[in-house]
């Protein structure tokens, strides 16, 4: 593969091989544009070995039965993506402050273009997500597909569950109206009533002994830094051993020991 | 590694040759003191971002919190027999988030207490952290959210919560009454560190909640 010859000037071309057409020489510009996306795709991939790798990933294969449930997974990873990215835009307009996070939110839900959607589509899609991913562990614990070789895969998507929990609790702080001030309080002290531990924990969460200028802050910084970076990771992480260790066939599956010839037959 | 220049190896294999640089005695290659040197400068590298990183985030852990001192009116304002309300600034520069609400009196000696002294009851439940309220006609302070209920004292008298209602330090201070830091107490009214709701105090519990650096000590 070539990097795309309509792109390089003609003095710049290396010369054709004997019996080759020459670049150019056969067709008119439209000709040669239509080999362009071609030759793009040819010349990333002749640097990155991506053909390789999509093809290991889309075209594995999967045992007889898999079936809709088996799409809860995906279902998660784009709520996920999806929370990412409203994520990312609600942040545009977002003031992380004691006194003015309850109005910068409400000038984005009443003031901003589509602002409303915007943090109704983070909103419902942070239940979706919880709703999805609690769906995917039924599915992952019924199917019985925790169990060897994909235990370590079972601990990852627990931890990932728990993560998308913690979100759920960081997030719901920062619209801080009554609300979310009040909820934030009790999970604080609930926290707090760990044994040893527990009044530590509560002050490093609202750093300090009451709610202040820098909870917020905090409890912001982990639902859009900490907390999503770590998911990255661990989503990673749980999509290769998915490929990895493929998937488990439907229960009520059982696998063929013997070649059908070989079965015992009712004459 | 080879030992004592012994090169012979247990399973009979042909004796190793030495690495190079190798002398007699040596007690660590040379592949060895550039794994351990990379290792311990790597370490310290990571180090020096991280520790940093770490204490910072922790400080407010450690640290303890400022004291503010709200005047709340002048000391003939308060009757012994009922409660004035009175919201107080906790935290400072956080507008509403730092304010909350004192019941103060003055000491009554029917109860044990001093007539100089003031009493300064949070609000705050000690169950969950909702705010109560000082019910006059039943002489009581009742939590709306779970039914915890306080008696006059602020002892708990029903309802899911651990402890007493946490108190406020008092002092007289330009010819007024002002309300401080927050404390916890006992179920007998001794004064501890202040603690979040939901965290017993007194006895054992002591060890099981420790007292935090962040708040200042009780009076």
């Amino acid at each position: 593969m070539r990097f795309p010859q309509a792109l390089i000037p003609s003095p710049l071309r290396k010369p054709a091989e004997p019996g080759e057409k020459a670049p150019g020489d056969g067709g008119g510009p439209i000709e040669r544009a239509k080999d362009v996306p071609a030759d793009v795709v040819g010349w990333v991939d002749e640097r990155t070995g991506t053909t390789g790798f999509l093809t290991g990933l889309l075209y594995r294969k999967v045992p007889k039965g898999t079936n809709w449930f088996y799409t809860l997974g995906s279902a998660t990873l784009f709520a996920f993506v999806f929370q990412a990215l409203t994520g990312v835009f609600l942040a545009m307009y977002y003031t992380p402050s004691p006194t003015e996070a309850y109005d910068s939110v409400t000038h984005l839900t009443n003031d901003v273009f589509l602002g409303e959607f915007v943090r109704g589509m983070h909103k419902w899609g942070a239940t979706v997500m919880i709703i999805v991913i609690f769906l995917h562990m039924g599915r992952v614990f019924f199917f019985g597909a925790y169990k060897y070789p994909r235990e370590l895969n079972w601990v990852i998507g627990a931890t990932l569950l728990i993560l998308t929990l913690i979100m759920g609790l960081t997030g719901y702080l920062l619209p801080f109206d009554q609300r979310s001030y009040w909820a934030t309080v009790v999970a604080n002290n609930i926290i707090g009533t760990g044994p040893v531990l527990g009044p530590y924990l509560a002050d490093f969460l609202r750093a300090g002994p009451e709610v202040g200028a820098t909870t917020i802050q905090r409890f912001y910084a982990i639902h859009m830094l900490l907390v999503p970076g770590l998911m990255i990771a661990l989503i990673g992480a749980h999509l290769y051993l998915v490929v990895k260790l493929g998937t488990t066939a439907p229960p009520w599956l059982r696998a063929e020991s013997k070649p059908k010839s070989l079965r015992r037959r009712e004459v | 590694m080879a030992e004592d220049g012994d090169n012979k190896r247990d399973d009979g294999s042909p004796p190793k040759p030495d690495p190079p640089g190798y002398f007699k005695g040596e007690s660590m290659t040379r592949r060895r003191v550039f794994e351990v040197t990379v290792q311990a400068l790597g370490g310290g590298a990571v180090a020096i971002v991280a520790l940093p990183a770490v204490g910072f985030t922790l400080a407010p852990v450690l640290d303890e919190e400022d004291v503010i001192w709200t005047p709340v009116g002048a000391p003939g304002d308060f009757e012994e027999a009922t409660y004035k309300e009175a919201v107080i600034t906790i935290v400072e520069d956080v507008g509403e988030t730092g304010k909350t609400t004192a019941y103060i009196r003055r000491g009554s000696p029917d109860l044990g207490e001093s007539a100089d002294e003031f009493v300064a009851v949070s609000n705050r439940c000690a169950h969950a952290g909702c705010p109560t309220r000082f019910v006059e006609a039943a002489g009581n302070f009742i939590c709306p959210c779970h039914g915890g209920v306080y008696d006059f004292q602020g002892k708990v008298i029903g309802g899911p919560p651990v402890r007493p209602l946490d108190r406020f330090q008092t002092r007289i201070s330009n010819g007024q009454v002002e309300v401080g830091p927050r404390y916890s107490v006992t179920s007998q009214l001794e004064p501890v560190r202040a603690r979040d709701p939901g965290e017993f105090t007194g006895g054992v519990w002591e060890y099981i909640y420790p007292p935090r650096p962040s708040v200042p000590p009780p009076p």
